[in-house]
């Protein structure tokens, strides 16, 4: 493998992520949606970062694009040193493959496969995964591993889809809302699960919400508005999962 | 076994009915591939055993007359192997309790010992006993027409004296695999039947004793064919030599090698069309399996499987699918091309069936129904493998809804709500609608190719027997008579009206081609027999020049107004160049004709006569035949009315069982296609019509929104199934002409009606089927989550 094949120790700062002028403009015909509009941040190793801004502000494009699931129409992003920018598809497959767990807005699981197989069908083609009964018992579903989505309720769907993201012990985790469908105990046990891997594993977690509460467990928080950064947020505090509430 | 392959197996479970269906058309297409080819190969493999075990000779000769030593001239022809002189003579037959006139070709055994050549295989009883001069071994068809068991007795007038003979032997020849009566077009086991008496009875009874006046033979290894038939016009023609020909020009070879080059061609026209059918549908599905799917290969995309995985992916549920058809399919065309055999075999009359599917008819079958598949969904595939990650995770955008057309042109107020949602669900999706009718428009087409011959072979019997061949008894004599046998035959009570015609045996040449054939001369401005033209008017026989069928101008190369060569095979055999009169139109067989006095002129031979076409009140036709019947030189007398049965009996039955089983298997992809159309609409709308359950919609009401569009989109699919329909059988029309006939395109209004009804109905089916899913759509299930 060539390109963004990463070793953690040979990298000579902490920075994970790196976006210079990042923009996303969607070419719709008539009209051009200006997703992001020149995006300038950086993720470090070990990091948990919250994205906040209101719906619509260019959140999940830019998790798309840190995640290699899109690319941007202007700027870099380097992921490690290596530039994703001009990566191949193959390239941003293997990167994708190795290093990136994904949290979706929709959680996204294949209906035709039951919640353990929905977990093995990512832990297959990963590096070092953990059993997919491992990941599921990590978010509490320990007894529901052969139910089919459909038998699972939207709050047991959302943690298959972390059991997902989790099992392949990536070296990043996106999560694009992974408590929007959750009652706030669920979330925070949600929540205590990314913590935990976010903790133990050194994982550099980036998570959307649009909950101001869980910016507190961050160890920054980056406003986004309109496609640009509006303001960055340094806690002091990192509090922990388990002191939220709301 | 991977997760990524279990969701092959449970997709395709999710879709058993949709899959089986396709499966179903992949299997009839490569049915019909397996059962053509193999029936094809078998009736080769059974007609060249059987040639080669009977040994059917190579070169063929008939003469007046010649003294058994020029047997060894025959032997000297450098490149003939084996030689075989015979006695051939036309009889005519008694049966006792058939009125009808019947004839016979009786051929010599040798009286010890198994003829060298054309060996018989016997079929029930024994041949000749040496010099027995009252037994008769007489042809299997024959046989059967008539019930004839070995020890029965038949009257056979030979030389205008009858003779009562024992069948001893019922055979089979490899000579007279199709047997055809002397001036008909088509066998007619009843009235004409091949027999076999020992060599030297028959001599005393034509007085040939010494002489033979029938020779076959076979050549050596490296022979020029054309080289030793020339060679034997030579030493034959002093003894009144009718000119030697190849197999190739032997009836029953020449007859049945069409019949074979007309079944391979349907052989090869059918199951591409089926095929591509099949092709076809599989890319609709597959498309809209991906559509439906694309939100599930973005998340397999986003947790790292690759395009290639993707692709593979997809490719492997269309080979599960192909798997099952082509399996269906082997086995299926496997039993069909047996029965197809046997049927063929009683029909072609050979003795024995070799049937056989080569393995690599199977292989091929499978290899080509992949890769049909393949091409068809490889666009799909592609896209799947391709669909950009990011893109694909949102929900494909709401369309843009817009009042259709028909809507503004004021139909809203007449339509329902939900016959408003109908028609704008359709005006939305065009090219999904387009899809789907085309579709629909392929199974009314393939009903069609299956039917279509039938209306077709009608119409050449309407054409042939009542627009050109009108005569109702046409009495061919044993070799040229004076014109004086005109006048006792018309003076025949019952008889309105008599022609006569002169037929004469002649290699037509153009160029490079010819085509050996008995030139017709028939009398100027007559009634029973008119030429044609191309909108089948008739056309005056010209009193100068020759007329062909317009196919035997055009395997010629000739054109009106061309001198032809015609290398004329009887008599002086005298060569002349003749122009092209006229090309005339004819659906059954190839003639050329002449005026009888300009072939007379050519043949110096006054005022000969071969036959009289006879017009006759029905009330005396049995009086008739029964004059007839006592009339000596009489080679054989059709009527019209049983060669319109014949024809329908010998040449158009295995056309139509072919055919029928064609439609059969056209039915099946039909009905595979209609109920795909259904299922996939249900599986794209299955989460809009339970919102609109969940929103008050009744049943009914949703149930009408999905068949209603269904229903229009099949009633759309019927006219244009017609158009495609008529393009495929112009195909197949082209495809299949040959000398024997020429199916011309015609589609009467039962078959549109046919095509239009089986699509119809399968679209009833389909519907009822997906109306009982309707019926129990899981509400929550559907809306819990997010395809
Ligand atoms: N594929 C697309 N085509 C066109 N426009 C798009 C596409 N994807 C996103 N957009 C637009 O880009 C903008 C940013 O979208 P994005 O999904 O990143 O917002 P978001 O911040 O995640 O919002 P939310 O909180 O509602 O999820 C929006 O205006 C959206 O309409
Ligand atoms: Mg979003």
């Amino acid at each position: 493998m060539t390109g963004v094949a990463v070793n953690r120790t040979m990298s000579p700062d902490r920075t994970v992520f790196q976006t210079r002028g990042l923009a996303k403009i969607y070419d719709m015909g008539e009209v051009k949606v200006h997703a992001l509009r020149g995006v300038d941040m950086e993720i470090y190793a070990g990091e948990l970062v919250v994205l906040l801004g209101p719906s619509g502000s260019g959140k999940s494009t830019l998790l798309n694009i840190l995640g290699g699931l899109d690319t941007a129409t202007k700027g870099q992003v380097t992921y490690r040193g290596q530039d994703l920018t001009g990566a191949t598809d193959r390239e941003l497959t293997h990167y994708r493959r190795f290093y990136v767990g994904f949290v979706f807005q929709f959680y996204n699981l294949i209906p035709s496969l039951t919640a353990r197989e929905n977990v093995a069908v990512v832990t297959e083609i990963a590096g070092d995964p953990m059993k997919p009964e491992e990941a599921l018992r990590i978010v509490g579903l320990g007894n529901r591993l052969d139910h089919f989505p459909a038998q699972l309720s939207g709050g047991e769907q959302q943690r298959v889809a972390i059991a997902r993201a989790i099992a392949k012990k990536p070296a990043v985790l996106l999560c694009d809302e992974p408590t929007g469908a959750l009652d706030s105990a669920t979330g925070i046990v949600v929540l205590e699960v990314l913590e935990k891997i976010n903790r133990e594993l050194g994982t550099a977690t980036v998570l959307i919400t649009h909950n101001a509460d869980i910016a507190g467990m961050a160890d920054r928080v980056i406003y986004l508005n309109d496609g640009l950064i509006s303001r960055v947020r340094v806690n002091e505090h990192r509090k922990s999962a388990r002191e939220l509430h709301w | 076994m991977k997760t990524i392959d279990r969701k092959i197996l449970r997709d395709l479970l999710g879709m058993k009915g949709q899959a089986v269906a396709i499966a179903l058309v992949i299997a009839s297409g490569v049915s019909t591939f397996i059962m053509s080819v193999s029936t094809m190969q078998s009736l080769r493999l059974t007609q060249a055993a059987f040639y080669r075990d009977y040994r059917f000779a190579d070169v063929f000769a008939s003469l007046k007359r010649a003294p058994e030593r020029v047997r060894r001239r025959i032997l000297d022809i450098p490149g003939v192997d084996v030689v075989q002189t015979r006695v051939a003579a036309s009889v005519n037959i008694d049966i006792r309790g058939f009125p009808d006139p019947v004839t016979g070709d009786v051929f010599s055994l040798p009286d010890t010992g198994e003829p060298p050549l054309n060996r018989l295989y016997l079929r029930q009883g024994r041949l000749v006993e040496p010099f027995r001069d009252n037994e008769v071994v007489i042809g299997e068809a024959f046989a059967e027409a008539h019930g004839f068991k070995p020890g029965d007795e038949l009257g056979i007038i030979i030389n205008g004296r009858r003779k009562t003979f024992t069948v001893v032997g019922v055979a089979l020849s490899p000579e007279h695999i199709y047997q055809m009566p002397p001036g008909a077009m088509f066998p007619d086991f009843k009235r004409y039947g091949v027999m076999w008496m020992g060599r030297a009875a028959l001599s005393t009874a034509c007085d040939m004793k010494g002489a033979f006046n029938d020779v076959a033979l076979t050549l050596s290894a490296g022979a020029d064919i054309n080289d030793v038939i020339e060679r034997l016009d030579e030493v034959l023609g002093p003894y009144g030599g009718l000119g030697a020909y190849g197999r190739k020009d032997q009836l029953s070879h020449r007859y049945l090698s069409e019949e074979f080059k007309q079944l391979e061609r349907m052989a090869a026209i059918f199951p591409v069309i089926f095929l591509g059918v099949a092709a076809f549908l599989l890319n609709v599905v597959v498309s809209r399996l991906v559509s439906i799917q694309r939100e599930e290969i973005a998340v397999l995309k986003a947790f790292g499987y690759g395009n290639f995985d993707i692709g593979m992916h997809f490719v492997k549920l269309v080979f599960l699918i192909i798997l099952l058809g082509v399996s269906i399919g082997i086995a299926g065309g496997y039993w069909l091309g047996r029965y197809l055999s046997t049927v063929y075999m009683e029909f072609y009359r050979f003795p024995f069936l070799k049937y056989e599917l080569r393995p690599v008819v199977a292989v091929v079958a499978a290899l080509v129904s992949g890769g049909a598949a393949i091409l068809g969904t490889l666009h799909s595939v592609r896209r799947a493998a391709m669909l950009p990650p990011a893109r694909a995770m949102r929900p494909e955008p709401p369309v843009s809804y817009r009042e259709t057309l028909a809507e503004r042109l004021g139909l809203k107020r007449i339509l329902s709500q939900p016959g408003r949602m109908i028609i704008r669900h359709i005006g939305r999706r065009p090219v999904k609608s387009l899809l789907t009718v085309t579709g629909m428009a392929f199974a009314v087409a393939i009903m069609m190719v299956g039917s279509f011959q039938e209306d077709a072979l009608d119409y050449m019997v309407d054409v042939q027997f009542g627009l050109s061949q009108r005569e109702d008894i046409a009495v061919t004599f044993v070799g040229p008579v004076p014109k004086k046998a005109l006048y006792e035959l018309r003076g025949l009570g019952g008889v309105r009206h008599g022609e006569i015609f002169r037929t004469v045996y002649a290699r037509l040449r153009f160029r490079n081609r010819s085509y050996r054939i008995a030139v017709q001369g028939l009398e100027p401005g007559g009634d029973l027999r008119r030429l044609l033209d191309a909108d089948l008017k008739p056309v005056e026989l010209p009193p100068s020049g020759i007329v062909l069928t317009d196919y035997l101008g055009e395997m010629l190369g000739v054109r009106e107004g061309d001198m032809l060569t015609v290398e004329v095979l009887e008599g002086g055999r005298p060569v002349v160049d003749v122009p092209v009169a006229a090309l005339v139109s004819q659906f059954i067989g190839v003639s050329a004709y002449m005026d009888i006095s300009a072939l007379n002129r050519i043949m110096h031979e006054g005022n000969a006569i071969s036959g009289v076409y006879l017009s006759a009140d029905p009330v005396y036709q049995p009086r008739i035949f029964a004059r007839l019947k006592r009339m000596p030189r009489i080679a054989g007398t059709e009527v019209r009315e049983k060669a319109i049965r014949n024809f329908y009996d010998t040449m158009a039955e295995t056309v139509l069982i072919f055919t029928f089983i064609n439609t059969l298997l056209a039915g099946i992809i039909a009905f595979g296609v209609v109920y795909n159309s259904a299922r996939i609409a249900l599986s794209e709308r299955g989460r809009e019509l339970a919102s609109l359950r969940v929103l008050g919609f009744t049943k009914g009401e949703i149930s009408y929104i999905l068949l209603g569009e269904l229903g229009v989109l099949a009633l759309a699919a019927v006219p244009a199934g017609f158009l495609i329909g008529r393009g495929m059988c112009a195909y197949i029309a082209e495809g299949l002409k040959t000398d024997l006939y020429r199916v011309p395109l015609i589609l009467d209004m039962n078959t549109y009606a046919f095509a239009a009804t089986v699509v119809l109905v399968s679209a009833c089916i389909s519907g009822l089927i997906v109306r009982y899913k309707l019926d129990r759509l899981d509400l929550i299930a559907v809306l819990k989550t997010r395809e």
